[in-house]
């Protein structure tokens, strides 16, 4: 058995327990709950065997090519490699929370931004294979750099998780600015996944690399061939949204349903961004600057990703000035911490697919 | 304060609470981050035909000229060197400055201020635990002191009437100015960064092998002497096994100064070369248009002769120890064969170099074929004699960037004084306790305040657990 048996296993236990935390979400039944968190520890635990066991590969693959590697080197190397790490922060991150505050129901919400993760890596095809270290790429900074930037994602990724039910919980009437603002949010995320699944229904593309990921890449929707398609697209993303907003109600009976209370989601949405910020700013910008002038000799060079990474770091900074010096208390800050995950995806995979820069090797290689 | 308060105060005194508000600062972040994204969709000083191109798309063939001449005039093109980016970081550091010494002088003055005992065990605090328990206040002494110590706080002893007594102290006093130190390690970055600016130098140099080059080039073309001399020798691409994927990228580099050698180094992506406050790293490399190089050989006959012979395309060269003339009739940088066994070329890198050798005995063709760098079988010849394949030189150039930067190590301090100061301002909390213990009847009244900036849940389940131990002991 290989590490691919592993990250299969807990490919479909995570989607699994998404579905599964739904369901307890939706039926309020605790032994649904249970089994959800079962399902999360047994996928986790399966995809950390996965870890080492292609740790080992990876490892061994370099000493048949007659390359000495620390045996300290985790295989975070490529796209792959390390959208799956961030799935295994952002699930350990959720059940330290679990078991701390002894809730299951952001399970719900944490459970499909990793599925969507996993679905993104079965989407876009990307490769899986096990690839040796290109020059760049064999720094100890640099391997620093990545571990805590993902990391810290996956604590915004959990504060973003929070503070989107926060605002769905705390917004009263459909006209409000906080609730469009989620409403079309959640809205737009819809949209994005199911345009990428039609991208992969409609081609069936395996993208072996990023330039055929972005000759695809919304291929069958918004940047059709036929402008009839293209207007449909636009119509339904607008009608997708309409509905989310329209049924958005549902969403806050179903979370009000839960014994969750909003200072309880406001305290772990800042107390995740207290952790992420610090060690984003260390691991995502000094190490990275830090690697940067190793390898390149400029630690600074306003490349898209190095940018997008500093517009991060000046919207987290931005909550925690609002929240801890200008009193911002509840939605508005809910509202920045949102945003600021929304830089995050951006920063990692739409600078990639969109942008161009220095960090090629974050590419769908 | 009323308007036409504001109004009488002088311009300075204006001028500064401007500048010590932190709404100011948040406008500048989202001022900052949202001007930043601009940069990364306009390509920066990239040939003006790629932004034209994408302007085309956005607003139309017939507009996009116009459009790209506003946004360069703009400075657009070139943002994050613009005077008004700049001066939008200038800014952000006359902020952070003049709000950290608004408030710098008052969180000393507190800082220095020492704990004092509370006068009363009603007041309400944030954290606050009441119990009674067996054993008079004398008794009870060491057991309070070890739960005050296992929060982490040096006691202090005040006296109460009754033999009763309040035990009081403080820890992690000083963390209060984790934000300071922080603001101020952002401000270190920043002057390391200007004195790079004016001081520095940064700069590229694409050199081929065996040219020397006493000068590097600015972004802008300008050369910039350098003081000294630098000669590629050699450049290699080493790749994994057989694959195409790159392992190494080498320059074996000289430095030449008044005529003489004064160091040799072989330098690789993460190995710069560093001379006289210069540094060269391994950035990029290519292929010299139109070069003719030369072809480095090993020649080994019967009984082990050896010759290393360098010879161009179209030039002969002889066996040692026979009379085999070989002939260079062909190149490749890349060669492959298709389905049908045809070469062809599949790059114009030096991906997998191969010679086309035609070996003659008198006038008869031998044998010829193809020799290839990569793979040391088609080396030996069929009469068992060989031909190594060391090197096409000549033809690639290194692509080097240079810098000089004295402001590095004052960045690279910064960031140094940035990890404590986050540190101590995420993860290092003030906190402040009080225990009154007075006597009621035979037992003892407990009272527990506490407060902490950071984390207070963390602090109040230490509590507890240790007043918990307090009470099982009892």
């Amino acid at each position: 058995m290989n590490s691919s048996f592993f990250f299969g296993i807990s490919t479909v236990g995570y989607i699994l327990a998404m579905v599964f935390y739904i369901a307890y979400l939706v039926f309020r039944s605790r032994q649904v709950g249970v089994v959800a968190t079962a399902v999360t520890v047994t996928s986790f635990i399966s995809q950390t065997i996965a870890f080492f066991l292609r740790w080992g590969e990876f490892y061994q693959m370099h000493h048949k090519l007659g390359l000495n590697i620390s045996i300290f080197r985790p295989p975070i190397t490529n796209l792959y490699e390390s959208l799956v790490f961030f799935v295994w922060c952002l699930i350990l991150g959720y059940l330290i929370i679990e078991f701390k505050y002894k809730n299951r129901a952001f399970g719900a919400f944490v459970t499909p931004v990793s599925a969507m993760v996993l679905a993104f890596i079965e989407m876009t095809g990307m490769s899986k294979e096990i690839q040796p270290l290109v020059p760049a790429l064999q720094s100890n900074w640099l391997l620093a750099h990545v571990i805590t930037s993902f990391i810290s994602y996956a604590m915004f990724g959990l504060a973003f998780a929070t503070s989107l039910m926060y605002l769905i919980k705390k917004t009263e009437t459909k006209t409000e600015p906080a609730y469009i603002f989620w409403s079309v949010s959640l809205g737009l995320i819809i949209v994005l996944i199911l345009a990428m699944g039609l991208d992969y229904l409609r081609f069936n593309v395996v993208a072996t690399s990023s330039e055929t990921m972005k000759k695809f890449l919304f291929k069958a929707t918004f940047r059709s061939n036929s402008p009839l398609i293209v207007v449909l697209s636009w119509i339904g993303s607008a009608f997708v949204i309409f509905l989310v907003w329209l049924y958005g109600p549902v969403l806050k009976r179903i979370i009000n349903a839960f014994n969750i209370s909003d200072n309880m989601l406001d305290d772990i949405t800042y107390r995740m961004i207290a952790i992420g910020f610090p060690v984003f700013t260390l691991g995502g910008l000094i190490f990275g600057a830090i690697w940067a002038d190793q390898a390149w000799g400029v630690y600074w060079s306003w490349d898209p990703k190095e940018t997008w990474s500093l517009i991060t770091w000046f919207v987290y900074a931005f909550f925690l000035h609002a929240r801890l010096m200008r009193g911002w208390k509840g939605k508005k800050v809910a509202v920045v911490a949102v945003v600021g995950f929304v830089a995050v995806a951006f920063t990692y995979l739409g600078v990639n697919l969109l942008l161009s820069g220095l960090h090629s090797y974050g590419a769908l290689e | 304060m009323n308007r036409d308060d504001t109004d009488k105060k002088p311009f300075l005194d204006r001028l500064w609470d401007f500048f010590a508000s932190v709404r100011l600062a948040i406008v500048l972040f989202a001022l900052i981050a949202v001007s930043s994204i601009i940069g990364t969709v306009i390509e920066q000083n990239a040939p003006a035909e790629k932004n034209i191109i994408v302007l085309k798309r956005l607003v139309g063939d017939s507009l996009a000229p116009a459009f790209y001449r506003i946004l360069e005039a703009a400075g657009f093109m070139d943002m994050y060197r613009s005077w008004w980016f700049v001066t939008l970081l200038m800014l952000f550091a006359i902020n952070l400055i003049v709000c950290s010494l608004e408030r710098l002088p008052r969180i000393l003055r507190l800082m220095r201020e020492p704990i004092r005992p509370l006068d009363s065990d009603k007041r309400n605090f944030p954290i606050k635990k009441v119990l009674r328990v067996k054993g008079s206040p004398e008794e009870l002494r060491e057991e309070v002191l070890k739960v005050v110590k296992a929060i982490g706080v040096k006691a202090e002893n005040s006296p109460l009437k009754d033999g009763g007594y309040q035990l009081y102290g403080q820890s992690g006093n000083w963390s209060r100015l984790g934000v300071y130190i922080t603001h101020l390690s952002i401000l270190i970055i920043m002057i390391g960064a200007v004195i790079g600016i004016f001081f520095g130098f940064k700069g590229f140099l694409n050199l081929p092998e065996g040219y020397t080059s006493d000068v590097a080039y600015a972004r802008d073309g300008t050369p910039h002497p350098l003081g000294f001399s630098v000669r590629c020798d050699d450049f290699e691409v080493e790749f994994y096994g057989m694959s195409e994927m790159p392992k190494d990228y080498k320059s074996w580099l000289t430095v030449i100064k008044n005529g003489r050698e004064v160091m040799r180094k072989v330098i690789e992506v993460n190995e710069p070369l560093k001379y006289g406050g210069y540094t060269f790293y391994q950035s990029s490399y290519g292929m010299v248009p139109n070069a003719r190089g030369i072809f480095i050989l090993k020649l080994t006959g019967p009984g082990m002769k050896t010759e290393t012979v360098f010879k161009r395309l179209g030039e002969t060269f002889q066996i040692p120890g026979t009379n085999i003339i070989g002939y260079i009739k062909d190149y490749s940088p890349a060669l492959a064969f298709d389905r049908n066994g045809n070469p062809y070329t599949y790059t114009d890198m030096m991906n997998n170099p191969a010679v086309y050798v035609e070996f003659k005995e008198g006038d008869k063709i031998k044998y010829a074929g193809w020799i290839l760098k990569r793979f040391p079988r088609t080396w030996t010849l069929p009469d068992g004699n060989r031909v190594e394949f060391v090197d096409y030189w000549g033809v690639q150039y290194t692509g080097l960037q240079v810098r000089k930067d004295p402001g590095v190590w004052v960045v690279y301090l910064g960031c140094i004084i940035m990890a404590i100061g986050l540190y101590v301002a995420f993860f290092m909390s003030h906190k402040r306790v009080w225990v009154f213990v007075t006597r009621d009847g035979k037992e003892s009244a407990i009272t527990l305040l506490a407060t902490a900036n950071k984390n207070r849940g963390a602090l109040e389940r230490k509590i507890e657990a240790s007043l918990k131990r307090l009470q099982r002991g009892r």
